[in-house]
């Protein structure tokens, strides 16, 4: 059944296009119900899983590696995959409004479909190279999805660079869980679970190579750069990938190999570090941005980090219930953001003002997700916020920082909360504010029904957000049964404890932050001179260095010259060849066999000799070319002669298409005598005449030698009976072999192609000439 | 081009001998020495004879199909060969044979996959060497208009 969700998954992505040209109008709606009914089919498996029911499945794939399709549905599993269906279809819905004719969404919708399949898989998989080849899909459809506007440069650069940070992250993971899983013994979760690696030699290793790869793909410090650029992507991605799924994917990882790595000093230690650093100055950068989507983007990587951190603090309940509460609000505030852009044509809040009276739905759904972020009772994100606080609290180790950061870090998510779900909405009209509406209803159901269940999962926590998270802790703690896990706001709230003081200490401060956020921001605008040290900066000297690199080297070893090429090819044969003859001492029964030679044997050679010497001599491009022919068509003869006739047939086909094809090329190319100086021809001399000297050595070893005969014996013995051609030479390209002549035609295929497209380049610039005069 | 009579002439009557000569050499491989590759090489040459003699423009109106659909087809024509011993519960591309009876043979005629194989080796030669010369002979025949 897991895997039949899967391949639905998959069929409605590849039926998107065709369905969107048949129904343009509810086509895409229709699409939304799939992942829709499936969030529903995994809704109804919360009870179950919530009191310890794990569904697995299993189908072999290639069993010598250990690699099979496994899949397994747990707390975690559970509650990213109801994250995905249904903020998957509400994002489809909201796609076929926002990006209403468009004439490429129905190809947005599939690869939006074949992403959500991808993450899907990632969750479910309960095997580690499963889970990595869904990893990597994930990263291939968001390069897709990020560069969808592929006319702008900036969307290019920003889906090219997600690619590449993640892309290097995802290799460093397929080494890292190669490696964990030969550590293992085995790569289902199974062999992994039960923290026998944490003893392994390769344990260190282990730790960093799959911590890069979750680091990269969640926007973790040093890698955080990467997703604010991709907020170039349409307003329904950022919702879908860049709040609710792709990059919690990293935080997913580590929650899911947490009871395996975990309980470390390294890992804890790291994920602490790391996941703080992220969350402070990433918050920090959020209230400095002054587009919606940027705001949105720092202060994910925000949370981002504070779930990695909190898994580091072994806080399983906060992780749990803070991932919940994030996406809720974040992908809410995502797609209100896209809406009052396509309204306005503003990405600035500041420039924004008085929007309630023109879009009043619009701003009930931002306020109520902006109020979640900002930690509001009794909203989900206060319930989230104040586990977050007690976990920093209450650690035994890392009470006073963790507190401190935190505390710091919630009072500038408040600031950002209130600049994006307060500021556009509220004031005196701004003039781009005055033809806006509310969007229709497509566009407004994600906001809607996800501040809606912020609302009812922190007012209601038994509905399904206790559930949830007790099944949740149970995955992140490696243990069979949930305990229990209460999320009632008003215990929260009372007795107040000093998380409560903190919570609303940092919610006032963060209000006063976003009163004089005037000369706040033009503090933060001196320091802006620090931003040449970033780490966007970073990467963009990087990938220059890389191209240098790349150019320098092409320069020297591809550098265009076909004599350079060939003197360097035929250089490394005559090395390699040399040292084997050295090295198996064969010249010394080397024999050279005189008897048997006939008058015609001499005849052929000495006219082989004396064509192949002349072709050297001629003074004319032409000339050289017939006589090097004539050296070919001697040699057909005598591949003739000494009962080799499919060759000698071939060598005399190829010798007369090569000379033709050479008299056309010498038509472009300048005379033949200024070519090459006399030093130059020494050399070329001397490395011609070396291989001869070897190729023949080689062949009289060859022949002195008793060849092994078994593998021609039995293409001999068998072409007839079961090939049913006499003809073994053919009998071999075409039966025995045919999978080597298949390759072989197909380079055949792609070489002429390449010759034809590399020629119609050149000729390409004329014309352009032309159009010039 | 301006080429001499003689040659245009003789390219002209050589092209059809030369495709029957490499389709007999295509067919005859499978028990005398030939085979698609030689018989590919084979009408290559005769066509690119008359888009000498000719030109690029004519050989292509004589060989009427695209030279790069023709690559296209050989490769599809040599993978779909394959596909037989693939259904037939052995490997990809092992041969599978059946016998043809024609009246006034005296023996059945042995036909499989291998020869489908080899007519697709045969059509993708042909189409890769003719699509690198008329390309060239193409850059010839513009320069020498521009001249």
């Amino acid at each position: 059944m897991i895997a039949a969700s899967l391949i639905l998954l998959a069929l409605a992505a590849i039926a998107a296009p065709v369905l969107h040209r048949l129904l343009p109008r509810g086509g895409v709606l229709l699409l939304a119900l799939v992942p829709f009914g499936l969030g529903c089919w995994f809704a109804t498996m919360v009870p179950g899983v919530s009191s310890g029911t794990v569904v697995s499945e299993s189908w072999p794939w290639i069993e010598d590696l250990g690699v099979g399709f496994s899949f397994r549905l747990d707390g975690l599993s559970l509650t990213f995959a109801l994250l995905i269906c249904f903020v998957g279809s509400f994002v489809l819905a909201y796609t076929s409004s926002y990006l209403r004719g468009n004439p490429r969404i129905g190809s947005f919708c599939a690869t939006l479909l074949a992403f959500m399949t991808a993450m899907l898989g990632l969750v479910l998989a309960d095997n580690l190279i499963l889970l990595f080849a869904f990893w990597e899909l994930t990263s291939i459809t968001s390069f897709l999805l990020i560069g969808f506007e592929s006319g702008r440069d900036g969307a290019r650069r920003a889906a090219l660079q997600a690619l590449l940070v993640t892309g290097l992250g995802g290799l460093a993971l397929l080494a890292g869980l190669v490696l964990l899983g030969l550590a293992a013994g085995g790569f289902e979760m199974a062999d992994v679970m039960g923290g026998a690696v944490r003893q392994h030699p390769l344990y260190v290793p282990i730790v960093v190579l799959v911590l890069l790869g979750a680091f990269t793909k969640s926007a973790i410090f040093p890698f955080h750069f990467w997703l604010p650029n991709a907020m170039e992507a349409p307003s329904p991605v950022s919702a879908l990938l860049h709040s609710a799924t792709m990059v919690k994917a990293g935080v997913y990882l580590v929650a899911r190999l947490h009871p395996a790595l975990g309980q470390t000093l390294l890992w804890d230690e790291v994920l602490v570090l790391f996941g703080g650093v992220t969350m402070i100055g990433a918050a920090f950068l959020a209230t400095r941005q002054s587009q919606l989507k940027r705001i949105l983007a720092y202060s994910t990587v925000s949370s981002l980090g504070t779930l990695v951190m909190l898994i580091g603090l072994g806080a399983a309940k906060a992780a749990a219930t803070y991932l919940l509460a994030h996406a809720m609000f974040k992908g809410c505030l995502f797609l209100v953001a896209g809406s009052v852009t396509k309204q306005t044509g503003e990405k600035d809040p500041e420039r924004l003002g008085g929007l309630r009276r023109r879009m009043p739905i619009t701003t009930v759904a931002a306020m109520t997700g902006a109020l979640s972020m900002a930690g509001m009772f009794p909203l989900i994100g206060f319930t989230g916020k104040e586990l977050v606080l007690k976990a920093g609290l209450y650690h035994p180790e890392w009470a006073l920082p963790a507190t401190i950061l935190t505390a710091c870090a919630g009072t500038l998510t408040v600031m950002a909360a209130l600049l994006v779900g307060a500021r556009p909405f509220i004031g005196g009209l701004s003039d781009s504010a005055e033809p806006a509406r509310d969007p229709d209803w497509r566009q407004l159901a994600g906001p809607i029904v996800l501040a809606g269940a912020g609302v009812l999962a922190g007012v209601m926590p038994w509905l399904f957000a206790e559930p949830l998270v007790r099944a949740t802790v149970a995955s992140l703690e490696g243990t069979a049964v949930p305990g229990e896990a209460r999320l009632r706001p008003l215990e929260l709230l009372w007795p107040p404890t000093v998380a409560t003081g903190l919570s609303f200490m940092a919610l006032a401060l963060g209000l006063g932050l976003y009163l004089i956020r005037v000369p706040y921001r033009r503090l933060g605008a001196s320091l802006g001179g620090l931003g040449r040290f970033g780490a966007d900066r970073l990467y963009d000297s990087a990938l220059g260095g890389l191209l240098g690199a790349a150019a320098f080297q092409t320069r020297i070893v591809q550098n265009g010259s076909l004599q350079s090429y060939v003197r360097v090819t035929l250089l490394v044969v005559i090395a390699t060849w040399a040292a084997a003859l050295v090295r198996s001492n064969a010249l010394a029964t080397m024999t050279l066999p005189t008897d048997g030679v006939t008058v015609l044997d001499l005849a052929i050679g000495i006219v082989l000799v004396g064509a192949a010497i002349s072709s050297t001599l001629q003074r004319s491009a032409l000339a050289s070319v017939i006589v090097l022919g004539a050296v070919g068509f001697v040699l057909a003869l005598v591949f003739a002669l000494y009962g080799s006739p499919d060759v000698a047939m071939t060598q005399f086909a190829v010798e007369t298409l090569i000379v033709i094809i050479f008299v056309l090329v010498i038509f472009h190319l300048p005379r033949y005598s200024a070519f090459t100086g006399t030093w130059r021809r020494i050399l070329d001399a001397s490395v011609a005449s070396l291989l001869g000297i070897l190729a023949t050595a080689l062949t009289l070893v060859v022949v002195s030698r008793p060849a092994p005969e078994s593998v021609s014996t039995y293409y001999a013995e068998h072409a007839v009976p079961d090939a049913f051609g006499r003809n073994v030479v053919n009998v071999i390209l075409v039966d025995f072999r045919a999978l080597d002549t298949l390759g072989e035609i197909f380079v055949i295929g792609v070489a002429a192609v390449g010759v034809h497209t590399l020629l119609r380049l050149r000729a390409a610039p004329a014309p352009r000439e032309e159009a010039g005069a | 081009m301006n080429s001499s009579l003689i040659f245009r002439t003789a390219s002209a009557v050589l092209l059809p001998v030369m495709l029957v000569l490499s389709i007999v050499v295509l067919l005859r491989g499978h028990n005398e020495p030939g085979g698609g590759f030689v018989g590919g090489l084979l009408a290559a040459t005769g066509f690119s004879l008359y888009a000498l003699s000719h030109d690029a423009t004519n050989a292509r109106r004589v060989l009427r199909i695209d030279p790069i659909v023709l690559i296209g087809l050989g490769l599809l024509v040599a993978v779909l060969s394959g596909v037989p011993g693939l259904l037939g519960a052995s490997a990809f591309l092992d041969g599978f044979w059946g016998s043809l009876a024609l009246p006034g043979f005296p023996e059945a005629l042995k036909v499989g996959t291998p020869l489908v194989f080899d007519i697709g080796v045969y059509m993708l030669v042909l189409g890769g060497a003719v699509l690198m010369v008329l390309t060239l002979e193409e850059l010839c025949d513009d320069a020498a208009a521009g001249c």
